[in-house]
């Protein structure tokens, strides 16, 4: 399953399906480039939501909230609505 | 119940890996970077309040205190942030443990301190003794001179946890009252509501006057100092 355009420079949505486990694997995963994955992330969010003349950071806090339910799962594990406790 | 009040006050781990120093570092996201002559809503309105808050406490400021500015506006940027994110359910507040306000209140007012000692000696020990007291006094009155100022980074600190705290413990107390009333008598826990509504609007309140009580007394101590 050779395809003309080699499968470094494609993006994902071009990647087939079996060239899916070579393409995460070429990845790069040195810190220099895992910082820039998330950079690059962390730009395409700001620029999308928060850096519109009517942007915000609605979304970003709703989504802290749900993050932070995570740790306190445990003590609340137990406040479950049930008839006996 | 007593084990429940207290456990949103510990640092929060997941799956074993502590991530209170990710928590601390959020609120920078909120805050970008201008980069145009005209930002987007959030930027705008930031600057604005930066501006004004600048304006507002540098102003008694000399020139040598007016170098402290970046440090006052980000600290209280960041405590007002941290307090505020803190009212959102099940989040964690930085700013209810005692090791981080002291983290906070102690080398800046030691950074007074020593400005004060460092520029102005003389001026810095006279603080010691207030005008025109009787001679008798003056022993006394300087040891309780020192005192005041040994206390003033404990009192700093101790006074943003209390206060923060004491806030999270009274919703978390009233709200379950709140809950536990509704299926006892409707009116009281209506009444209790109420109640709740107006803690959380203080809290709010309670969120940003604490910040900016911290940032104004440590411009204060340098006021003294330079």
């Amino acid at each position: 399953m050779a395809s003309v355009v080699p499968v470094k420079e494609k993006k994902l949505m071009d990647v087939k399906l079996g060239e899916l486990p070579s393409w995460i694997l070429m990845r790069d995963f040195t810190p220099k480039g895992t910082a820039g994955a998330f950079q690059r992330g962390y730009y395409r969010y700001h620029n999308k939501y928060v850096n519109v003349k009517r942007g915000g950071v609605a979304m970003v806090l709703a989504a802290y909230m749900l993050f932070s339910y995570c740790p306190c799962y445990k003590e609340l594990k137990h406040q479950r609505l049930c008839k006996y406790h | 119940m007593n084990e429940n009040l207290f456990t949103s006050f510990i640092t929060p781990t997941m799956v074993g890996i502590p991530i209170v120093l990710l928590i601390i570092m959020f609120p920078s996201i909120l805050f970008p970077s201008p980069s145009r002559l005209i930002d987007n809503r959030l930027v705008s309105i930031q600057q604005w309040l930066v501006r004004l808050t600048s304006k507002q406490m540098l102003s008694i400021h000399s020139h040598k205190g007016q170098t402290w500015a970046l440090m006052l506006m980000s600290l209280i940027l960041f405590i007002g942030s941290t307090n505020l994110l803190g009212l959102l359910p099940h989040s964690f507040t930085p700013t209810t443990q005692l090791s981080m306000n002291l983290g906070m209140a102690i080398p800046l007012w030691a950074g007074t301190v020593a400005t004060g000692f460092r520029y102005k000696t003389k001026a810095s020990l006279a603080h010691f003794l207030p005008q025109g007291t009787p001679f008798p006094l003056i022993p006394m009155l300087v040891i309780i001179e020192t005192i005041s100022l040994f206390i003033q980074p404990v009192a700093l600190a101790v006074r943003l946890t209390a206060n923060i705290t004491a806030g999270h413990l009274l919703i978390h107390l009233i709200g379950g009252a709140t809950l536990t009333l509704t299926s006892i008598s409707t009116i009281t826990a209506f009444i209790t509501f109420t109640v709740l509504v107006l803690l959380t609007i203080l809290e709010f309140a309670v969120a940003l006057i604490q910040a900016y009580v911290f940032t104004l007394l440590v411009s204060l101590y340098l006021h003294d100092n330079t």
